[in-house]
């Protein structure tokens, strides 16, 4: 496992996705997308009705994430990820409408890791519980879409080194299946 | 309360700041010993900037112990401490987490009310308030399995060690488990919840439970989910547990886990 951190860009290009694997750690820069369970639920019923979504997601990085509020003077409250596997019942749509990459904490599902392999998508996780820590790698917030849903609107985030670990990678690796087989003992 | 609702939020309890430290030390996996690293230096920038530790901020559960010879004049108790959480997480920047309606119109109610509140008839002239803020990721992973009496210990045993390797990354370990034995199905659950209200790794004053206790952590940490589910030793910081007596029908077992963010604060009036 390596501890160094890979810095990277996000969006993601699909060379630089091939080479991150399970375990790999990186700094992400660039532009991520905040959505968690009712944006996700909005969007899937936005592609049901074939209506254009309010953000082109073909390439993008979303991010499992609600924020607290931004005191004054701050870019953004805490804000760390929400658990993955409330999304993945929504997660193969997306994925197959182009979606790139997820950072979220926790496992996914087997149609989830199936479609981030067949897509060459990547899902990674972040300090779930370390979200003082994480808003400090936030530059700038806006809202573009769902402003109805408070916390749980889409923002547009930009973001640099934001600490990361690849956990599904597109050869189907599996950080959490490798990490618990490793340091598991049999009773 | 509003002050509760915000320290618990800015600031870890040194129980549990030593039990971090002290898994930091002896966790075996590089990237655990790592992540657990950033749980210590984020609790320290939440401290120093009076920042939320996590961005959900709870829901506020708030435990009241009501003195019997203690007398509450004028007003509304209940209505006071729904006040005291509205201001405490509008004016401390916190998340409001709370929806109307659970399963159709989940609209927030914008200010993290209602709080959820059990109240005790303690003895005494005193009235004790303590407030957990306890996040969604872990809540969802709490388990209740009424079990046979003849499934026993070994049948605990499995339904904690069940409850969390399924659980993974998903609660965001190293957890604190709550367990609650006997009773009944609501009691279980609250005996469960209440345990996590214990300092850290404190055993149960029962020596029966205390093993009971001992050989259960020793077991999780062997599941090797480790922090943040990526592998480890450090699945949990420590198992509270506490029985009730129960029905001879019945072997009520409640798993409440706690994230490593075990945020709770009280107050004696």
């Amino acid at each position: 496992m390596r501890i160094e951190s890979l810095r990277i860009q996000s969006p993601l290009d699909s060379d630089v996705v091939k080479k991150l694997t399970a375990g790999t750690r990186v700094l992400i820069s660039g532009v991520i997308y905040t959505a968690r369970d009712a944006a996700h639920q909005r969007l899937i019923e936005a592609l049901d009705r074939g209506e254009e979504l309010p953000l082109d997601i073909r390439g993008q990085t979303l991010y499992y994430a609600g924020p607290a509020p931004a005191r004054p003077g701050q870019v953004i409250g805490s804000v760390g990820p929400t658990t993955s596997s409330r999304m993945d019942v929504f997660t193969p749509r997306l994925l197959e409408a182009g979606l790139k990459a997820m950072i979220g904490k926790g496992d996914r599902s087997a149609a989830v890791r199936e479609s981030i392999v067949k897509n060459g998508a990547i899902y990674l996780v972040s300090l779930g519980g370390a979200a003082a820590l994480t808003a400090r790698s936030v530059r700038q917030v806006d809202v573009i879409a769902y402003d109805d849903l408070g916390t749980e609107a889409i923002r547009r985030l930009v973001v640099e080194d934001f600490p990361a670990i690849v956990a599904n990678d597109i050869h189907g690796g599996d950080l959490f299946e490798q990490g618990k087989a490793q340091y598991r003992r049999g009773r | 309360m509003a002050r509760l609702c915000q320290q618990a939020n800015f600031e870890l309890d040194d129980d549990v700041l030593d039990a971090l430290r002290q898994a930091e030390q002896t966790e075996e996996s590089p990237l655990g010993k790592d992540i657990l690293r950033q749980f210590l230096e984020n609790a320290r920038i939440a401290l120093e900037e009076q920042l939320p530790l996590c961005q959900d901020c709870g829901t506020a559960v708030v435990f009241l112990d009501v003195g019997q010879d203690a007398h509450i004049c004028g007003g509304d108790l209940h209505a006071a401490i729904e006040e005291g959480v509205r201001q405490g997480y509008t004016e401390g920047y916190l998340r409001k987490s709370m929806v109307a309606q659970p399963f159709t119109a989940r609209v927030n109610t914008g200010d993290n009310t209602p709080p959820m509140v059990h109240t005790e008839i303690v003895p005494g002239d005193r009235l004790k308030v303590t407030v957990m803020t306890k996040g969604g990721g872990a809540e969802n992973m709490s388990r209740l399995a009424m079990l046979k009496p003849g499934d026993g210990r070994d049948g605990i045993i499995k339904t904690v060690l069940s409850a969390v390797d399924e659980a993974g990354g998903r609660p965001c370990p190293p957890l604190i488990i709550g367990l609650g034995i006997g009773g009944t199905a609501e009691t279980a659950m609250l005996l469960a919840k209440k345990s996590l209200l214990r300092p850290v790794g404190q055993p149960s004053h029962d020596p029966e439970i205390a093993d009971l206790e001992r050989d259960l952590l020793a077991r999780v940490n062997d599941l090797g989910v480790g922090p943040l589910g990526l592998g480890g030793r450090t699945t949990a910081l420590a198992v509270h547990a506490a029985s009730l007596p129960c029905h001879i029908a019945s072997l009520p077992v409640a798993v409440n886990l706690q994230c490593h963010s075990a945020r709770h604060r009280e107050a004696v009036l």
